[in-house]
This record gives C-alpha cells, sequence and structure tokens, in this order.
C-alpha cells in the first residue's frame, strides 16, 4: 500500500452526491443473473436512468439465510442459469462505470472463490466495495484485510440488536457506508417499518464513521420519503426483484422498475431543490 | 491432548465460529453467558440430572450383544442402547438441558429443526414438559417420510411447519429455523438439535451429550474392567458421536469411528458423508467440513436415514478428523437395511436407521479382531419411526 495515500471511498462521495442535491442516496439491489444475464444489464442501465445513486449486485447463493422468499426465489433462479462468483464479477465488469457498486454475497461462494482472489478480480471489474450478512464483525479480518488491500469497503451490518458498545466496534474504520437493518427479520417488503426506528438511526449516524443506508422491508416511495429525514440513504431490493420477476423480466418489467426508482427516488428529496431536478 | 477447546471465539482449531447476519450476534452472546452459567450452578445440574434419570431414563444400558456376537466371531460387541431413552433417542439428551435452559432465560418459545423428526419429538416433548411453545421446522421431504414423528409431535402440542425449499430435508428446515430465529429473537429460544451451528451451541450441545460416552466409559470399566477398544457411532451433524465419543479422547488406545452415510455409494455422489467428501466451508453458522461444488454452492446430501441427510457436520467432529483422531467410516443404504435386518433378527432390537449405519460397520469391524476386543456400538435411535420406508422398501424388493 502505498504510505499516507488516502483515496476517498466512491461509495460515501456517492452519498455526498446526493445530499448536495438535497436528496439521500438511492441504493438498489438486483441479483446477478435473476433470470439471465442480459435482463440483469438491462435493469441495470435502467436503475441508473432513473436515479440510483448506488447498485448492488448480489450474488446468488443456495442457502441464503438472511434472506426472506422473494430473494431465496431469485438467488436460485440465477443459480439454476449458472450463475456463479466468476460470472457475477464478469457481469459486474460489463455494468461499471455510471454510479458505485457493491458486491453483496454469502460467505461460504466468495470463500470457495478464494479472499483475496475475489478481492482482486471484483476490483479489476470495477466494484468497490461488498456487504456479506452471514460474516458478523469477529469473524471478518480476513476479508476486510483482502478487500482493504484492493482498496474495497468493507461495508458493515448493524441490527436492532446491535449494543451502542458493539456500534462503535463494528463501524469502526467503514468508510464507503453503513448497513442498518431496519428490523429483525429476514429481508422483504414490509407494510409498516418498526417503531424505534428514528432512534435508532439517529443513535447509529451519531456513531458511525460513514454515511448510514436503512435497508431490508423498504418498499414503497411513502416509506422511502418517511426515511429521508433519518438516513443517509435507502436500499431498495426484494421490492425490485419482485416486481422485476412478476412482470416476466421483459420490457414492462424494465419500465415499470424504472419508474418504481424514479418515484423512490423523488421521494427522498429533503428540500424543495428536488422539485427542479437537474437531470 | 488437552480439552481447551472451543476458545473464547468458539473455534475448535480452524472450525466453528459464528457465521451468522449480526441480528443473531447478541443473542448468542447471551445463551453463551446464561448457560456457563446454568451449568455452573449446582441447582441447575441437579434438576437436569434428575430428569435424565427420573424422566429420560438414564443411564442408558450397555448392552453385550451375545448372539450378535457369537454370529460374527470376532470382537465382543456392545450396544449404548441410547434407543431406550425417553421419546426413543439420544436427542433427548440435549433438549432437556436446552429446555430448561430456555425457561431460566424466561423464553415462552422455542423453536428446533429436525430431520428424522426425534429432536423435534425430543423438542416438544420437553416443551410440553416445561410448559412452553413449541414449533419445529421439518423438510417436506422428511415429514413425507417420517410421517409418525411429525404425528408424535403434533400430539405433544407442538405446530410443525413443513418447509418446502431446496431439497426439502434437514438443511432447508435449518435455514427457516435461522431465518424464523432472527425475526423473532427477543422471545424465542432456537434449540438446536445437532453439535453444529454457529458458536455456542456445538458447545453447549457437546456437553449435554458427553454423558453418554461418560455412561459407556464407567460401564465399560465395570461390566470388562476395562475401556472398549472402539467406540462406533454414526454422523449425520454428529451429536450423538461427539456425545459418545467425548469422554474417550485422551484414551489413546480407544479407536473413534465415526460412521457417515455413504447413500448410493460413497463415489456416486449421493450421499451424506460430509467429513469424507466435504471441503471447509460456512454453513448454518459455523466453519466445517460441507458438501459443497466448486463453487462453494452447498450440494444437496442424500441418505435413505433422514436424520444422516445433511450436507454439514459439527465443528469439533471437522477438527478431531483433522487431528487424526476420529477415524471415519461410511455405509451405504444397503449397508444400513442389511444391519438393520440382522440387529433386528438377532437381537430383537430395531434400530434407528441412522444407527443401523454404526451397526453396520460394526458388522464389518468385529469379525477383523480378536475375541478379547471390545466395539461399543452408540445405538443412538430406535427404529420405530423407519418402519413405514421398511416397509415401503421390502414391498418394492419383493414386487
Amino acid at each position: 500500500m502505498s504510505a499516507g495515500v488516502v483515496v476517498a471511498s466512491p461509495l460515501a462521495a456517492a452519498f455526498a452526491r446526493a445530499k448536495a442535491k438535497g436528496s439521500r442516496a438511492l441504493v438498489c439491489y438486483l441479483v446477478a443473473g435473476d433470470p439471465d444475464l442480459d435482463a440483469s444489464l438491462r435493469l441495470h442501465e435502467r436503475l441508473i436512468c432513473a436515479g440510483a445513486d448506488v447498485v448492488e449486485l448480489g450474488l446468488p447463493f443456495s442457502d441464503p439465510i438472511a434472506d426472506g422468499p422473494v430473494l431465496q426465489a431469485a438467488a436460485l433462479r440465477a443459480l439454476q442459469g449458472g450463475m456463479t462468483v466468476a460470472r457475477a464479477l464478469e457481469l459486474a465488469s460489463r455494468m461499471r462505470g455510471a454510479v458505485p457498486m457493491v458486491a453483496m454475497g454469502y460467505y461460504n461462494p466468495i470463500l470457495a472463490f478464494g479472499l483475496d482472489r475475489f478481492a482482486e478480480q471484483a476490483a479489476a471489474a470495477g466494484l468497490v466495495g461488498a456487504i456479506i450478512p452471514d460474516l458478523p464483525h469477529e469473524e471478518a479480518q480476513s476479508l476486510r484485510s483482502a478487500l482493504e488491500k484492493n482498496a474495497l469497503d468493507w461495508i458493515p451490518l448493524v441490527a436492532p440488536t446491535t449494543s451502542p458498545e458493539r456500534l462503535v466496534a463494528v463501524t469502526a474504520g467503514a468508510r464507503g457506508f453503513v448497513y442498518y437493518v431496519s428490523v429483525t427479520g429476514v429481508t422483504g417488503a414490509r407494510t409498516a417499518l418498526p417503531p424505534q426506528l428514528a432512534e435508532r438511526l439517529a443513535q447509529v449516524r451519531k456513531i458511525s464513521p460513514a454515511p448510514v443506508a436503512v435497508g431490508f422491508g423498504v418498499s414503497t416511495p411513502a416509506q422511502a420519503a418517511a426515511l429521508a429525514p433519518l438516513a443517509d440513504g435507502v436500499v431498495v431490493g426484494s421490492a425490485l426483484v419482485q416486481r422485476f420477476h412478476a412482470l416476466g423480466a421483459g420490457a414492462e418489467a424494465l419500465d415499470e422498475c424504472e419508474t418504481f426508482v424514479r418515484e423512490l427516488k423523488a421521494a427522498l428529496s429533503i428540500s424543495p431543490r428536488s422539485i427542479f431536478p437537474d437531470r | 491432548m488437552t480439552q481447551t477447546w472451543p476458545d473464547a471465539h468458539g473455534r475448535f482449531g480452524a472450525f466453528g465460529g459464528r457465521f451468522v447476519p449480526e441480528t443473531l450476534i447478541p443473542a448468542l452472546d447471551e445463551l453463551a453467558f446464561a448457560f456457563a452459567q446454568a451449568w455452573r450452578d449446582e441447582k441447575f445440574r441437579a434438576e437436569l440430572d434428575d430428569l435424565r434419570r427420573n424422566y429420560a431414563g438414564r443411564a442408558t444400558p450397555l448392552y453385550f450383544a451375545r448372539r450378535l456376537s457369537a454370529e460374527l466371531g470376532g470382537a465382543r460387541v456392545y450396544l449404548k442402547r441410547e434407543d431406550l431413552c425417553h421419546t426413543g433417542a439420544h436427542k433427548i439428551n440435549n433438549v432437556l438441558g436446552q429446555a430448561l435452559l430456555a425457561r431460566r432465560m424466561g423464553k415462552p418459545r422455542v423453536i428446533a429443526e429436525t430431520g428424522a423428526g426425534q429432536h423435534g419429538v425430543a423438542t416438544a416433548t420437553a416443551c410440553a414438559l416445561m410448559g412452553l411453545r413449541c414449533e419445529v421446522y421439518m423438510g417436506a421431504e422428511d415429514v413425507r417420510r417420517q410421517h409418525l414423528n411429525v404425528v408424535r409431535m403434533r400430539l405433544l402440542g407442538a405446530r410443525v411447519h413443513a418447509v418446502e425449499a431446496g431439497s426439502r430435508t434437514l438443511k432447508d428446515a435449518m435455514n427457516e429455523a435461522i431465518r424464523d430465529w432472527v425475526t423473532n429473537v427477543h422471545d424465542t429460544y432456537y434449540c438446536i438439535g445437532s453439535a453444529a451451528g454457529p458458536h455456542p451451541y456445538p458447545f453447549i450441545v457437546r456437553e449435554l451429550q458427553k454423558i453418554i460416552g461418560e455412561e459407556i466409559r464407567a460401564q465399560s470399566l465395570a461390566i470388562e474392567g476395562r475401556l472398549p477398544d472402539a467406540v462406533l457411532a454414526c454422523v449425520g451433524g454428529g451429536s450423538n458421536a461427539i456425545g459418545a465419543c467425548y469422554a474417550f479422547l485422551e484414551d489413546r488406545g480407544v479407536r473413534l469411528i465415526g460412521v457417515e452415510a455413504a447413500g448410493d455409494g460413497i463415489s456416486t455422489g449421493r450421499h451424506g458423508a460430509s467429513l469424507a467428501k466435504g471441503k471447509p466451508g460456512v454453513l448454518h453458522g459455523s466453519m466445517s467440513y460441507v458438501l459443497q461444488t466448486s463453487d462453494g454452492q452447498i450440494a444437496e446430501a442424500y441418505s435413505i436415514s433422514a436424520g444422516l441427510d445433511y450436507p454439514g457436520v459439527g465443528p469439533e467432529l471437522s477438527y478431531l478428523k483433522e487431528m487424526g483422531r476420529l477415524e471415519l467410516a461410511s455405509a451405504t443404504d444397503d449397508d444400513a437395511v442389511a444391519a438393520f435386518s440382522r440387529l433386528a433378527k438377532t437381537e430383537g432390537i430395531l434400530a434407528a436407521l441412522e444407527s443401523a449405519h454404526a451397526v453396520a460397520h460394526a458388522l464389518k469391524l468385529a469379525p477383523t479382531l480378536s475375541s478379547d476386543r471390545l466395539v461399543v456400538v452408540n445405538l443412538s435411535g430406535r427404529g420405530d419411526k423407519d418402519v413405514e420406508t421398511l416397509a415401503t422398501r421390502l414391498l418394492s424388493e419383493s414386487a
């Protein structure tokens, strides 16, 4: 590592850009290869057009213990289509450019791929960070060092059950963003957000050295609007994956997803400036 | 050998640890603390001891299989009769301890995963005894092939959720139980049935199952005046195997042999032999040997016995394998069915198909040893639950 040179995190920069425009960062999740590579490429393009600030590229796993039925089914479709870590990285390199992109996947496929090899190839493909829902702080050291060697951000997850003391340890050194899991539970759309969310987010933002994005269960523009004053960013996953799949992953699905993301992005504005979109 | 594992991070060498969502980490800390406290508490130990004795029926006999030994013409074969425990398997040893712990921790709701249904039945039983709500996750395929146990769980007041995901077996049931726990962690105790899962489960389950080996040790000394030459146990997740073997880890003269499910054959790819054929990886919260593809996707296991139909194995057995302390063997579906039959006809004992795998290996091993050698087979459960499976198989063979 070159001594003393700290490269700014492209993720933190994306959050800052959104804020400068009077908005919050919209993080959009898609599963690599659901249902195939072309569909993922086209969906990615439309997410960017619609105003996504960050993209999370899901690496499918056979046993996703943190995911609800929608993302379980999406992972299965992608795996049945032959998706692997190597192919997902290849896909990432074809998506690179417009907005920063992070990988989200379970630990075993990455472990099997090789931690250093994963970090090197992810960096080469243009990814800027990784989120691993089954790799808590205590077990993450090996992967974190591999990522850091390649200037990738480790994005820690924080849960409603995380104590204040633990929050300090878990978020220490975070650069890109911190992922706050809104509910105790698995991924999936929910009609209501938990009651103590505002309080918890305030606490996490006070402690975290990086911007805080909230995810798990965010599924409507109204929820996004409610979260905008409370967090630095919002992650939308299952609601998007579900729309795309339910409408057949073709032209209609792409249009619908683009509209949905535009609505979400509009809902995230926190100042009157956003009524004059500069895009 | 000093038995200082697991370490503070729940590691058995390179195995074990905690690979679960952040949401569960505080709950695992709470559980580790509560168990450590309870395990030092004489009142807790006394209550567990009373339940083991007067409710579960411990100590279980170490039975000399005279006719079988004579037929085999080699080592003297003893059976550790865990099949005589209340609910019909060793699973009750673990569950009584964990249900007491759940009650002590003030968790009114208990969830469990089950493969063969023995752990589910044991959990439903202990919950009924202690007035706790019980919900059991079971793969839909296992619900079919172990239907009798599903009925037993329902009769005991438990709710059984048939899991339709993946291979619809134990692996998928455990995924779903973990998802439930992540969602309901505030009031729910997750009672894991195997010496697997995130720390502290492999430790807790070993501590609660090690009584099997402690009894074998004392009984062997009392009956034969010496320790056995070999202890055999089937290995699925590994709770009966670690339970039977743990007391002997420092007795280098005692061979410890884990018998895995070879299914259709260990070279066919259709088996449950995670230790023999898996690679180190992460499944269900711990680092251990896992059957997986080259891309790190979890492979589907296969065995005629639902309790061995699992692509993972506990971290301590993974460690004992790596250290060379645990010898590995395997038995196919056919071997297990043949062993089941032979034991039934020579000794009048219907073994669980899981345990029949260990018996199958004893049938091979005993004749190679001299008659002054002692082989102990952990008969981890009884076979009533498998009668339907065997009946179907016998019918298709005679057709």
